[in-house]
C-alpha cells in the first residue's frame, strides 16, 4: 500500500501497534529503557512524549508550507525543544517527584528520533487532520510500548503495580529488573514474545491455508 | 588531579553512557554491526563530546544565567551549528582526518548522548575543566560499548541463533548482558 492511500483510521492505528514506535520500528528506544523502571514514570514519561508529538506535528502541519526544504530539520527541532521546555516545566509544577526521577530525560525528548521521524515523514508532507491522528497513534503506542516494560518492570524488579503490591510480601524482587540492565533485558525479552506469536500466527494461517490431509510445506525451505 | 580521573574513570565505566543511561543507543544499534565502523564512530563521537562540553560549559557561564528557558534550544542549536564549523574546518586543514570520521560526524550532532551530556554536566554543574573530562569519559566509555558489542556481533554472526530471537532481540539481549557485566564496576564506588 503506498502511503498515498492510507485511510483516516489507518493512520491512526498504524502507529498504535503495526508499526509500533518502540517494538517494531526501534525509534526513541533512550526513555523507553532508561525511565521504564515503575509504571508511574513511564506513564508520565509517555505523556511528555505524547503532548510533545502532537504538538509539534500540529505546528509543523501547519507552517509546512512555510518551511524551506533545506532547513527544515533544524526548524522541526527547534519546534520540538519549545513544546519540550513547555513539558519540562509543567511536569516540575505537576509532578516534581517524578520530574525529579525522570530526571535529565524529559529533556532528552528533544532528540527522540521517534519525534523527529514522525515530522519528517508524515506532518510536513500531509494535511493537518492525518498528522494529528499520525501523531495520535504513534504518541499511544509509544505510551503502550512505555507501559508494557514499566508493568514488567515494576512487577518483577519491586512486587508492585502503580505501588500497589501485587505479590506477596515473601518474594524477594529481582532488584536487577529495575536497575539499567533490566531495560535491556526486558525489551529483549518483550521482542522475543512478539516474534514467537507472530510466527505462531503464521504459521496457524498457513496450515489453515492448505486442504486437510495434505501436510503443508515447512517455512523457509525448499518444496 | 584525582577528582578529575575519577570524574573520568566514573563516566567511562561505572555510569556507562550507553550501558547504564541508555544515550545513544541509535549508533549503538545501528553501527555495531563490525568493529572497524564501531571504532570511528567511536573517535566522532569522543571529538564531538568534548566540543558540545565546551560549548555547554560556554552558554552555561555566559548566556544561560540571563534567559534559563533558552537552555535546551540553545545547547541544541549552538553544538549543531559548532560541529557544522569545526567539520569545515577539519574538511579544509586535515582531509585525511574528514575521511575518517566520514559521514559519522554530522550524524551524531543530534545523538541523544552529545545533549545528554551537556545537560548532565550542567544539572552537576561542572566546571570547564571538569566538564572536559566528563566528556572525555563519555567519549570513551560510549568507544568502549560499541567495539565490545561490535566484537560479540562479528563473531555471533555465523552462530545458530534461534529464528525468533533474529535481529533487534537477540542484540537487547546481548546488550543487556554487557550491562549487567559494567554494573561490576560499581564496586569502584564503593571502594573509594
Amino acid at each position: 500500500m503506498s502511503p498515498r492511500d492510507t485511510t483516516p483510521q489507518g493512520d491512526f492505528f498504524r502507529g498504535v501497534w503495526k508499526e509500533n514506535p518502540v517494538l517494531i520500528q526501534m525509534l526513541g528506544l533512550c526513555p523507553a529503557l532508561a525511565v521504564t523502571n515503575t509504571v508511574e514514570n513511564s506513564l508520565w514519561m509517555g505523556l511528555a512524549t505524547f503532548f510533545v508529538l502532537t504538538g509539534s506535528s500540529f505546528i509543523v502541519s501547519l507552517v509546512k508550507k512555510l518551511i524551506p526544504g533545506e532547513v527544515r530539520i533544524p526548524t522541526f527541532i527547534l519546534i520540538i525543544a519549545t513544546f519540550v521546555t513547555v513539558a519540562d516545566m509543567s511536569l516540575e509544577a505537576i509532578v516534581p517527584t517524578v520530574h525529579k526521577q525522570l530526571g535529565a530525560f524529559v529533556a532528552l525528548i528533544v532528540v527522540n528520533c521517534m519525534i523527529l521521524s514522525r515530522q519528517e515523514a508524515f506532518a510536513s508532507k500531509r494535511p493537518l487532520g492525518r498528522s494529528m491522528l499520525d501523531a495520535f497513534g504513534s504518541g499511544l503506542g509509544f505510551m503502550i510500548a512505555l507501559i508494557m516494560m514499566g508493568a514488567v518492570r515494576e512487577v518483577l524488579g519491586q512486587g508492585t503495580l502503580m505501588n500497589f503490591r501485587v505479590i506477596p510480601g515473601h518474594f524477594e524482587p529481582w532488584v536487577i529488573f529495575i536497575l539499567p540492565p533490566g531495560g535491556f533485558l526486558t525489551l529483549g525479552f518483550w521482542l522475543l514474545f512478539l516474534n514467537w506469536w507472530q510466527k505462531l500466527r503464521r504459521e496457524r494461517a498457513r496450515v489453515r491455508a492448505w486442504p486437510d490431509g495434505v501436510a503443508a510445506p515447512v517455512e523457509g525451505r525448499a518444496a | 588531579m584525582g577528582e578529575l580521573v575519577w570524574i573520568l574513570v566514573s563516566a567511562m565505566v561505572v555510569n556507562n553512557f550507553t550501558l547504564y543511561y541508555f544515550l545513544g543507543l541509535c549508533p549503538f544499534m545501528g553501527v555495531s554491526a563490525r568493529v572497524e565502523t564501531a571504532v570511528r564512530m567511536g573517535m566522532a563521537n569522543v571529538f564531538v563530546m568534548v566540543m558540545a562540553s565546551l560549548c555547554a560549559w560556554f552558554l552555561n557561564t555566559f548566556i544561560l544565567p540571563h534567559a534559563p528557558y533558552l537552555r535546551l534550544i540553545s545547547f541544541i542549536v549552538v553544538i549543531a551549528s559548532f560541529v557544522q564549523i569545526v567539520e569545515m574546518v577539519i574538511k579544509k586543514i586535515s582531509p585525511t582526518l574528514f575521511r575518517q570520521l566520514g559521514i559519522y560526524l554530522p550524524l551524531i550532532t543530534t545523538n541523544c548522548a552529545i545533549l545528554g551530556l551537556a545537560l548532565f554536566q550542567t544539572n552537576r554543574g561542572y566546571g570547564l575543566l571538569e566538564g572536559l573530562f566528563f566528556a572525555l569519559g563519555a567519549g570513551l566509555g560510549l568507544t568502549l560499548a560499541l567495539v565490545l558489542m561490535a566484537a560479540i556481533r562479528e563473531t555471533g554472526e555465523l552462530s545458530d541463533t534461534p529464528e525468533i530471537a533474529k535481529g533487534m532481540a537477540i542484540v537487547l539481549i546481548i546488550a543487556g548482558s554487557l550491562s549487567l557485566a559494567f554494573m561490576g564496576f560499581a564496586g569502584l564506588l564503593s571502594s573509594t
